[in-house]
């Protein structure tokens, strides 16, 4: 791990088309993270790959590592999250070793954040191919709103509709720092890497992404959606908690995607 | 002369009714031995009943049911742990 007296600068504005779009932002409302398959280019995946399996995977180790969060498309993505000067965090490379046939007990990093809105993003990148058998992260989409604290969840084990990061080399996951997640098995012969990189916003979270189109029905309905089958009764109290999120986000408090327009109902 | 351990099943349903789907679940079986392996997250992808009234009906026995929610006024929509979680248990034989 990375102390914070290392902490690098990640700025520099990037292109607008690599920012998020309002649909992609709303999915992230939705679930709580975005996945890209495949995303990293396959020269970048492999100088680092080259690195962790080496020993030297380490954010401060590892120069092909940081240049993953340096090329514009990764960027772009984080400044839509967390900004143009994120803070860095921390970073780790998590390791789940060949044969390894414990999984990790469901958990969030961290403690509850006082924030109400605002959050760190965590990403999540995999160098090399990650089918299921190998272990990548197990998350449960749509928890980053729930109020829990790190291990109080570990009494569960499986949960409707939790999803493995898998996919091929250069995947690279964005999630909201609550989300529910664990590190799972590996029955390959071949080591796992995962490398995370924690960082949260120097400044509003307000109309960071590509805003165009952010009220139309069609991005609205994404906020809105009632997917989350896991929720059960509560998927309505988890679509409000959205709505405010949404509104977070856009630096809007005249959106509602809100059943029933409750927000608007409620002068809220 | 047979020994019994203690099997608990943990559901959790999607709103309070006994017979409402399952949406999340976790099994701690006394039954077997330290060196075997417990249910692990991620293991499953269905669960083993529909509902805790169909774990009933197979001779699970019901340990706790959870109390209604209260809803404290400021805090109506925040959420958090599964709500409507069940512990049911079961006896079995070991030799």
């Amino acid at each position: 791990m990375t102390s914070i007296a290392e902490a690098p600068v990640i700025s520099h504005e990037v292109d607008r088309k690599h920012l998020l779009t309002a649909q992609q932002m709303a999915q992230f409302v939705l679930d709580g993270f975005l996945l890209f398959p495949g995303f990293v280019p396959e020269t970048m995946n492999k100088a680092v790959h080259d690195d962790q399996s080496n020993g030297r995977g380490q954010w401060n180790q590892s120069a092909a590592t940081r240049a993953v969060f340096e090329w514009a498309p990764v960027k772009g993505i984080l400044q839509s999250l967390v900004g143009r000067n994120p803070i860095y965090d921390h970073s780790a490379l998590h390791i789940v070793g060949a044969r390894q046939g414990w999984a990790q007990e469901w958990h969030c990093d961290s403690i509850i954040d006082a924030r109400p809105y605002a959050f760190d993003v965590q990403a999540m990148y995999f160098s090399h191919n990650s089918p299921r058998e190998m272990g990548p992260t197990l998350i449960l989409p749509g928890s980053h709103l729930r109020r829990t604290s790190h291990l109080s969840i570990a009494r569960y084990k499986n949960i409707v509709g939790q999803m493995q990061l898998a996919g091929p080399a250069g995947s690279i996951a964005f999630l909201h720092q609550s989300i529910w997640h664990c590190a799972q098995p590996n029955q390959t012969d071949e080591t796992r890497y995962m490398f995370k990189l924690r960082l949260r916003a120097s400044e509003e979270q307000h109309a960071l992404f590509n805003m165009d189109g952010y009220k139309v029905p069609e991005v609205s309905a994404i906020v809105g959606n009632w997917k989350h089958r896991w929720q059960g009764e509560q998927v309505r109290a988890e679509n409000v908690d959205r709505a405010k999120l949404w509104r977070y986000l856009c630096g809007d408090d005249s959106v509602d995607t809100s059943f029933e327009g409750v927000l608007t109902r409620m002068h809220i | 002369m047979s020994k019994l351990r203690q099997q608990i099943l943990i559901l959790h349903l999607d709103n309070p009714d006994l017979n409402s789907n399952v949406c999340a679940w976790a099994l701690y079986d006394a039954a077997r031995p330290e060196d075997q392996q417990q249910m692990q997250s991620g293991d499953e992808e269905q669960p083993p009943y529909k509902s805790v009234l169909a774990a009933m009906r197979d001779g699970w026995f019901v340990l706790q049911i959870p109390p209604l929610p209260y809803f404290v006024r400021g805090q109506e929509h925040e959420v958090g742990h599964l709500p409507y979680e069940y512990v049911l248990e079961r006896k079995v034989e070991i030799e």
